[in-house]
């Protein structure tokens, strides 16, 4: 017990020291000091419930993926089966979670199937493929997506959602936020200090999603009006309500996700804000095919699902670019231009979780916590002073190099603090405490029971050790459980507590074990006054 | 110096005494809580029902002008809310169900705090918008649901700890006793009517720590003492272990309130709730330490035995060698 060899002094030393000045730079932090840039500065974040900001969850629907995998699927099909010459297929429909057609000529099904099965490939790691393909009373194909196809297209959907937001929110010049990936069909972003999400709800809002499909002449206004497509074309809504909708013919129109700018611009004739886009070289081509091949012709500008605008195609478009126009404020075009510019949402995104926090908020919670405990700790520290005399003094030491070490490993870490990572941080100084008290108490004991002093302090540390760890560990497991279920703010509660746990163990046994053996050595006392 | 003695050396009190009286009282306040959690509820804050919670400080007032604003909010048609201090009397929150739709149409919760804040703003001039939390009715579904899920498995996985580490009736006693612990807590929620968040079930999951510690304490002792003292009855023993292990549980308990109370006084006020959970979670959980997780030992029938080392299949053919000669 008394023998502390000295490297085992210097490591002890070496370790509290580091933990300690690593908390530096989070105190000058608060201080309002600055700390010079060429050394490292391990500072701790502030989680957005104590520097305000925004948290949005967004979340995309699965059966949105599915039911765009069968439609990708129809197109596949038709080109397949187009290209292979003689092959007719009828009574296509995409409805009811599975593509559906029939075959025409019943001896030609092996062909069908045999030209279809290259469209599918294998997904998942057993062996399954992303599609069931049916027969169903000798020439209708079903064609059903199956449930590991559509689990690795949402993964994929959702990495390239990730990559979305992110260059959205870039754009938008935020600082620092952050997005995570939750869950398979979740995304986080954080945005510290940004107190208004409007405009950031209504770009990750945005699908970007720019079709250019010709609109069908032929449809009655009549039959458009009660929502009657012709056969080939779908009914799509004016974004304006105002203006109704209109017929637009369902194949043969272009995506506008091949682009290489877009750019908010005042119209050169009206003068209202439009969006300039420039297409690359393969977008470009199709754009000036379609423009070319359909002279004098409307065709309809359409974003998620609704017309902007409607032009008539004058004369072939072939420089690679064209305006948007569509009742644009300044603030809106550039919104879409950003949208634009970052590329289309593979999934529409809904919010489904909103926090924001104001920074004054933040900023009050910080000071009375600070408040609190310097309040507790000081007086816990006198309460311990007037009980264990010599011995709270060292338990009253490694109080505050605890303190210390648990700010500096939460800067290393790079945690977060949060609100009730405060209160954690505060409950850990008297929870350490405990065993010190443990310790000091069975120390005690053990003199009443006769024991010589340093006996009595090498019993008092060797008994009390196993309450201590066993305290500990069912600690650590609560702690584990509330990471691993928490949230936010409960998840930097829950790290505070376990750093703290580890910290306390080591300041409150091994430190004060290391002080009172020196002391001992050194005054050699007849008689502990405790 | 003389040193300060909260607890006099070799004290004698028969706590065991008690049990039956106190351990009726306990299922009764038990039954009680959950009486109270079942008829008057908790009071859900919208991490686990769903809606929006807009915080609002009112800067120059003493105290906010709740009755006022609940016409204001009242009238703009968005359903009555719910309006609660929480920390100082001047500054509140206002809960409001999500309007009906907006699961499809996340724009028209935006809405609807836009029109809040807009016409309290307008109605009081010193009001600060603190902070605004929309949680739609799935992700809170979930919350719930998680929640329920970690306290669960904290309590069996702590209790299953202590059975590893002592005996079972050891960990049922210490399952017993956070059990009551963290539903005593609950039934001072359901009379408070205080907000019950995410942050309130951190705070019961760290009791289930905290509250443990003193279990352990006291159990490492009874056993100790049942090695030690192979002959004496349990009711003397448990005594005898609670009395030794007294001014530790005294001392410890009064740091942890010192801190607490710090808290509770000088504290965030967001955190009240979270702080009053924990102070009475240490109140009981001293208690229950030593009449919830002790007594059961008895009707448990631990007996000095279960801590004798069992013999390995190599002692005993030591010990058959050696009878044998």
């Amino acid at each position: 017990m008394l023998d502390f060899p000295r490297w085992k002094v210097l490591w002890l030393w070496a370790l509290t020291i580091v933990g300690m000045l690593a908390a530096v730079p989070s105190l000058t932090a608060t201080a309002g000091l600055n700390w010079p840039s060429v050394l490292p500065e391990p500072k701790i974040n502030l989680g957005l419930d104590l520097a305000g900001g925004s948290h949005i969850l967004l979340e995309a629907d699965p059966s949105q993926v599915r039911q765009q995998r069968i439609e990708a699927m129809e197109e596949s099909v038709r080109n397949k089966l187009r290209q292979s010459g003689d092959i007719r297929i009828s009574d296509i429909s995409n409805r009811d979670g599975a593509l559906t057609f029939v075959v025409a000529d019943p001896t030609k099904v092996d062909a069908v199937r045999e030209a279809v099965l290259p469209l599918t490939s294998g997904a998942g790691l057993t062996g399954q493929r992303d599609w069931k393909i049916d027969v169903v009373d000798g020439n209708r194909f079903v064609l059903t997506p199956s449930q590991e196809g559509i689990d690795q297209a949402v993964t994929q959907a959702m990495d390239t959602a990730v990559e979305v937001v992110r260059k959205r929110i870039d754009a938008l010049g935020t600082k620092e936020p952050t997005i995570i990936r939750q869950g398979a069909n979740r995304i986080v972003v954080q945005v510290p200090g940004l107190q208004d999400p409007q405009a950031l709800k209504n770009l990750l809002g945005q699908t970007a999603k720019l079709e250019f499909k010709l609109v069908d002449t032929s449809a009655l206004p009549s039959d458009v009006a009660r929502g009657i497509a012709p056969p080939g074309s779908e009914i799509v809504p004016y974004q304006d309500p105002k203006l109704g909708a209109i017929a637009v013919k369902r194949l043969g129109g272009i995506r506008g996700d091949q682009l290489t700018n877009a750019q908010q611009t005042n119209s050169q004739q009206t003068n209202e804000p439009v969006v300039n886009i420039t297409f690359n070289s393969d977008g470009g081509e199709k754009f000036a095919k379609l423009t070319t091949q359909n002279v004098n012709k409307p065709f309809a500008i359409i974003l998620d699902g609704k017309v902007l605008s409607a032009p008539n195609i004058n004369e072939p478009i072939l420089g690679g670019s064209a305006v948007i126009s569509g009742r644009f404020t300044t603030e809106s075009a550039n919104q879409l231009a950003i949208a634009l510019r970052s590329g289309a949402l593979p999934v529409d995104l809904k919010v489904v979780e909103e926090r924001t926090v104001g920074p004054d908020l933040g900023a009050d919670s910080i000071r009375k916590g600070m408040i609190a405990m310097l309040v507790g700790t000081g007086a816990l520290m006198a309460f311990i002073l007037i009980t264990y005399g010599r011995f709270g003094v060292y338990a009253n030491l490694a109080l505050v190099v605890n303190v210390l070490m648990i700010l500096g490993i939460m800067g290393i870490v790079g945690t977060t603090l949060t609100l009730p990572g405060i209160a954690g941080f505060v409950l850990t100084i008297g929870a350490a405490v405990d065993a010190n008290v443990l310790i000091n108490e069975r120390i005690r004991e053990e003199r009443h029971r006769g024991r010589r002093v340093v006996q009595a302090v090498e019993m008092g540390y060797k008994e009390a050790s196993r309450a201590i760890f066993d305290a500990n560990i069912t600690n650590v497991i609560a702690a584990v459980l509330m990471f691993a279920f928490g949230t936010g703010p409960v998840r930097g509660f829950a790290v505070v507590l376990m750093i703290g746990i580890v910290t306390s163990v080591f300041t409150a046994v091994t430190m004060t074990r290391m002080w009172v053996a020196q002391w001992l050595r050194r005054a050699r006392p007849s008689e502990l006054s405790l | 110096m003389k040193l300060l003695k909260l607890i006099p050396d070799n004290t004698n009190i028969h706590f065991l005494k008690w049990r039956l009286p106190f351990y009726i009282i306990s299922l009764l306040l038990m039954a009680g809580s959950l009486t109270l959690v079942a008829t008057r509820g908790l009071n859900l804050g919208v991490d686990f029902v769903g809606g929006q919670m807009i915080r609002v400080t009112f800067e120059r007032s003493a105290e906010a002008p709740v009755a006022q604003l609940r016409g204001e909010v009242d009238k703009l048609g968005y359903g009555e809310p719910i309006i609660q201090r929480y920390g100082k009397p001047n500054e509140i929150s206002i809960r409001m169900k999500l309007p009906e739709g907006s699961d499809h149409d996340p724009a028209l919760s935006d809405k609807m705090a836009r029109t809040i804040t807009a016409a309290i703003k307008t109605a009081h001039a010193d009001a600060r918008i603190d902070g605004v939390d929309s949680v739609s009715g799935k992700v809170s579904k979930e919350l719930g649901w998680d929640a329920f899920k970690a306290l669960g498995f904290a309590a069996l996985a702590v209790a299953a700890y202590i059975w590893i580490r002592f005996e079972w009736q050891f960990g049922i006693g210490a399952l017993f006793a956070l059990v009551h612990d963290v539903v005593l807590t609950l039934g001072m929620f359901a009379i408070t009517q205080m907000e019950f968040d995410l942050n309130i079930v951190a705070a019961l999951l760290t009791l289930i720590g905290y509250s443990l510690n003193d279990t352990i304490v006291v159990y490492d002792r009874i056993r100790e003492n049942m090695k030690k003292y192979r002959k004496m009855p349990m009711p003397e023993l448990l005594d005898l272990s609670v009395n030794e292990t007294l001014a530790r549980t005294i001392v410890t308990s009064l740091s942890m309130l010192i801190t607490l109370v710090a808290l509770l006084l000088f504290g965030p006020d967001v955190i009240f709730g979270f702080t009053a959970a924990i102070t009475l979670g240490i109140f009981v959980g001293t208690y229950s330490s030593i009449y919830m997780a002790a007594p059961i030992l008895i009707w448990l029938k631990v007996n000095p035995k279960s801590f004798i080392p069992t013999e390995s299949a190599l002692e005993k053919q030591e010990r058959l060698a050696r009878e044998r000669g």
